[in-house]
């Protein structure tokens, strides 16, 4: 079908409204609710037609293989949100700086710090990016308490819950966080909240990579689980040279206390940041990290967080020019830069002798596709995950780059 | 239906005759799990003495269609390590390996028989310990801890067992051999640690379990308020957790558990005379801090209409009031013979209106009701006490039961924050989920386990709670009213 064709169906079946005007990308299809998204989806299966799902399109370029795309930036209400049990729904179309925003507006926060303002809620989410708060609170699924799924085939799937505490039935909603839309599309989701902390403290000091590792570990070693803590690239931090910066958050005194016991173990004096300057240290790294056009993730340990940055240095990135921040209780490098598919695969080769995986984050469709999110799976998970997709997207409309690469 | 000869033998061969039991007695033993009123033979028992033992046996079963229920201490309380006559226990209270303690990277390899708390004394000496705490800690394994996603007072604020499990390494069904997740905790690919968690043993056995391992505090107090109403300490609770404190335990108890926890052995100085109490723990690493949450916590309290609030001056105080907490379910059998725990989850701020209706629904049917649970979470356990002897008792209890679960569903809430599904919830999982959401899980454990012989007729109904609860025997005096008498998980 010609992508006019194609887009006048589209219009037939969801009205005009729902399906903005082409140029010279596949149709645009844009739901104002859960039922056209299921229609469009349960259609595409029948026709064949293949969908990439786009949320608000800023964060990565949508793969090329598509028919169509499915976006969600009019699924965007917030609400509601309930400051007193600290649980908010949104849509999965709301921006990120709206979400956040908004609730901030009523006391509460979500403690997750992933970069793109203007990206969605389901972006994050479907992507499963993270930011330096991940080292206090936990990966994103840790803040996600029940999402409603649109299959491939157009099911409508509500899993979870709007509680903090759930067991019944299987966790489905793991399989739609970090899986680039492979399971389906994500729709609304019910978020655990915080209220927001009284006091906000970070402390950055300057180092060589290797000296700040190690102060890091004292760090930890110390007992203290810091808000964030992270070792930052001199193209990450735009300074020179590598920055190791510490968020504290909590009470009053908890901060004061905490603040203290960093103090001890860091190998000199920190800069304590306040206010916008205190942001800046955080935002910076965050808003540079998308102007490359390739961001990876790597998993190692707190202990071997040295050899995975020389791996990546060594694959990626010699000498050190990229943006790199390292997030020490995690173990976990993300780097961002200028990649081709070879060297992306040689670095994942070496980090799985390691036992650490790669996930591509973003990347060209071109390089996603060559290279994959995840790349080959191990023995026998292969089957687990090609027998999820086919579960959830049985006629494999879905365009994905889950799935491993040729 | 008997398991056939040919797999026994082949098993026996595998794990010595001593420990494969077919006899009455034996089979007896692991005819219930915590929740002592489900009561199933299973087909035999078998107890390997190691991983590599336990991937045979499991081959064995695989080959020879034989379904299979993996269990830990038998510590659960929703029937989900019971089996029937055609299916093999497999207990894994051998595998009990310590494999890997590295307090560098916070983290710690188990085989899945090891004992929740023997793993946070292991990991004390660094000072680090394993921070989900089930009330039933000191017996049951991580193996189950895994398999039911396990909670525990402290969950409130160090996360339920899902947030501390890094990496598994599973055998499905078939006898493949899987690893899921990474050593630092990074999923390679899906999540599918996380799908695992939390699975009731239907997906495979996790045989080695990498978990995060957690900071002990080192400063810590423990608040005891009393009130004159459930709804002020309901109004109490949702106050705190509003005000931005993260309590690690904001617990509470009604006046039937504080009284009979005060006739009991385990006494521990609850005010006999309040309608509820709360049991607020604060901790962290700096004395003053500490103090100082603690006083927050204790304005909030009497904000709220405490009519004390008692610190525990030391470390005996403290252990006692927790004491008290913790053995309140075996404390209840001083009241009737049998218990049923029930457990839901609303949203805090419900509690004072669900916490009101949970008393109409035990007025109206004449039963009683001591509440002890987690109370920072919303996870309620109302327990109803009664005499399973008794016909007409046994079908009120039921009763009350159900409606319970009605109005925990109604205000927004779950059907089970800890104690998972297994046999006993599935009766209400299609109140909760709509039939394509039941349908995407049942697809997916079938993507694990084809054939379904992982812990058959768990978790999921299949079109209706009854054919599931058909397919198992259950004590003809008990109905299918679930009770405890044992210590539970909870």
């Amino acid at each position: 079908m010609t992508r006019p064709a194609l887009t006048d169906r589209l219009r037939q079946l969801l009205g005009n409204e729902a399906v903005a005007d082409g140029d010279d990308a596949p149709p645009l299809v844009l739901p104002t609710d859960e039922a056209t998204c299921a229609l469009l989806l349960r259609t595409a299966s029948v026709e064949g037609w293949r969908v990439a799902i786009v949320g608000a399109g800023t964060w990565m370029p949508p793969p090329s293989a598509a028919d169509l795309r499915l976006g969600t930036a009019r699924l965007d209400a917030l609400g509601p949100v309930d400051p007193a049990d600290l649980v908010a729904t949104a849509l999965a179309g709301v921006r990120w700086d709206t979400l956040r925003r908004g609730l901030g507006d009523q006391h509460v926060w979500l403690a997750q710090d992933a970069p793109g303002g203007n990206r969605t809620l389901g972006s994050v989410l479907a992507t499963g990016t993270t930011g330096p708060l991940r080292s206090g609170f936990g990966p994103l699924r840790d803040q996600v308490l029940g999402l409603s799924l649109v299959t491939g085939d157009g099911r409508v799937l509500h899993v979870g819950g709007r509680v903090v505490k759930n067991v019944a039935g299987y966790d489905l909603a793991k399989l739609a966080l970090g899986t680039f839309g492979a399971f389906g599309v994500i729709t609304r989701v019910h978020l655990r909240l915080r209220a927001v902390p009284r006091a906000d403290c970070t402390l950055s000091i300057p180092g060589t990579r290797d000296d700040l590792l190690e102060a890091g570990r004292e760090v930890l070693a110390s007992g203290l689980t810091p808000a964030a803590l992270e070792l930052l690239s001199p193209a990450a931090a735009k300074s020179q040279p590598w920055l190791l910066a510490v968020r504290l958050l909590g009470s009053d005194t908890e901060v004061s206390a905490e603040q203290t016991a960093v103090q001890a173990v860091l190998p000199g004096t920190a800069t304590h940041h306040r206010g916008s300057d205190a942001a800046a240290v955080w935002d910076r790294p965050l808003e540079t990290a998308v102007t490359a056009p390739v961001t990876v993730r790597v998993g190692a340990t707190p202990a071997t967080l040295d050899e995975a940055l020389d791996l990546v240095a060594l694959h990626l990135d010699e000498p050190i020019a990229d943006w790199i921040m390292a997030t020490l209780s995690a173990g976990v490098v993300r780097w961002s830069g200028t990649a081709t598919p070879e060297a992306l695969r040689r670095l994942r080769r070496a980090a799985a002798e390691h036992e650490w995986p790669m996930t591509l984050e973003r990347a060209p469709w071109h390089v996603r596709a060559e290279v994959g999110h995840f790349g080959a799976y191990r023995e026998g998970v292969v089957r687990i995950v090609q027998g999820l997709r086919a579960s959830f997207d049985p006629a494999g409309v879905l365009v994905t780059s889950i799935d491993p690469p040729p | 239906m008997s398991i056939a000869s040919q797999a026994l033998d082949a098993i026996a061969g595998v794990v010595g005759p001593r420990w494969v039991r077919g006899d009455q007695a034996s089979r007896e033993t692991y005819a219930s799990d915590g929740l002592s009123t489900l009561h199933a033979l299973p087909g035999a028992v078998v107890l390997p003495g190691s991983r590599d033992e336990l991937l045979r046996v499991v081959r064995i079963l695989a080959h020879h269609g034989v379904p299979f229920v993996a269990r830990g201490a038998g510590t659960g309380l929703s029937g989900g390590a019971v089996a029937n006559a055609d299916a093999v226990v497999l207990g894994l209270t051998r595998l009990t390996r310590i494999l890997d303690l590295d307090p560098e990277n916070r983290r710690a390899v188990v085989e899945p028989g090891v004992i929740n708390t023997r793993l946070s004394k292991a990991a004390a000496p660094y000072g680090l310990h394993y921070a989900p705490d089930p009330s039933s800690q000191t017996a049951c394994t991580v193996g189950g801890n895994v398999a039911e996603n396990a909670g525990g007072p402290h969950c409130l604020k160090y996360g339920v067992t899902t947030q501390h499990v890094l990496a598994l390494e599973v055998v499905l069904p078939s006898g493949d051999v899987v690893e899921l997740g990474s050593p630092g905790g990074e999923p390679w690919g899906p999540d599918l640690v996380g799908v695992f968690v939390g699975s009731e043993g239907t997906f495979g056995i996790a045989t080695r379990i990498t978990v995060r391992l957690t900071p002990l505090p080192t400063a810590v107090r423990t608040l005891l308020a009393d009130f004159d109403s459930l709804r002020a300490a309901g109004e109490a609770v949702s106050a705190i957790i509003a005000s931005g404190i993260v309590p690690a335990a904001l617990e509470m108890m009604d006046g039937t558990c504080v009284r009979v926890v005060e006739a009991s052995i385990y006494r521990a100085g609850y005010p006999t005379d309040a309608a509820a109490v709360l049991l607020v723990e604060v901790d962290g690493r700096d004395e003053t801090a500490v103090a100082d949450l603690a006083e927050a916590a204790a304005a909030h309290l009497r904000r709220a209409g405490a009519r004390s609030v008692r610190s525990a001056r030391e470390a005996a105080e403290r252990e006692r009031l927790w004491q008290g907490r913790k053995k309140t379910f075996g404390a209840l059998g001083r009241l009737s013979p049998d218990l049923v725990v029930q457990d839901a989850v609303v949203p805090r701020s419900a509690l004072p209106d669900v916490l009101e209706a949970i008393s109409a629904i035990a007025a109206r049917y004449g039963v009683t009701v001591g509440n002890v649970f987690h109370a920072g979470d919303g996870n309620l356990h109302p327990n109803i006490t009664f005499d399973r002897r008794d016909a007409d008792q046994r079908h009120r209890v039921q009763r009350a039961a159900a409606e319970m679960m009605q109005v925990c569903i109604a205000a927004g809430g779950t059907i089970t924050g800890e104690h998972g599904v297994g046999i006993d919830k599935l009766r209400y999982m299609a109140d909760l989920f709509d039939p394509s959401t039941l349908g995407a899980m049942r697809a997916v454990r079938r993507v694990f386990d084809p054939a379904e012989r992982a812990n058959p007729g768990k978790v999921i109904p299949v079109r209706s709670c009854r054919e599931w609860s058909g397919s198992f025997g259950h004590r003809a005096d008990a109905s299918v009213v679930p009770a405890v008498t044992a210590e539970p998980a909870s």
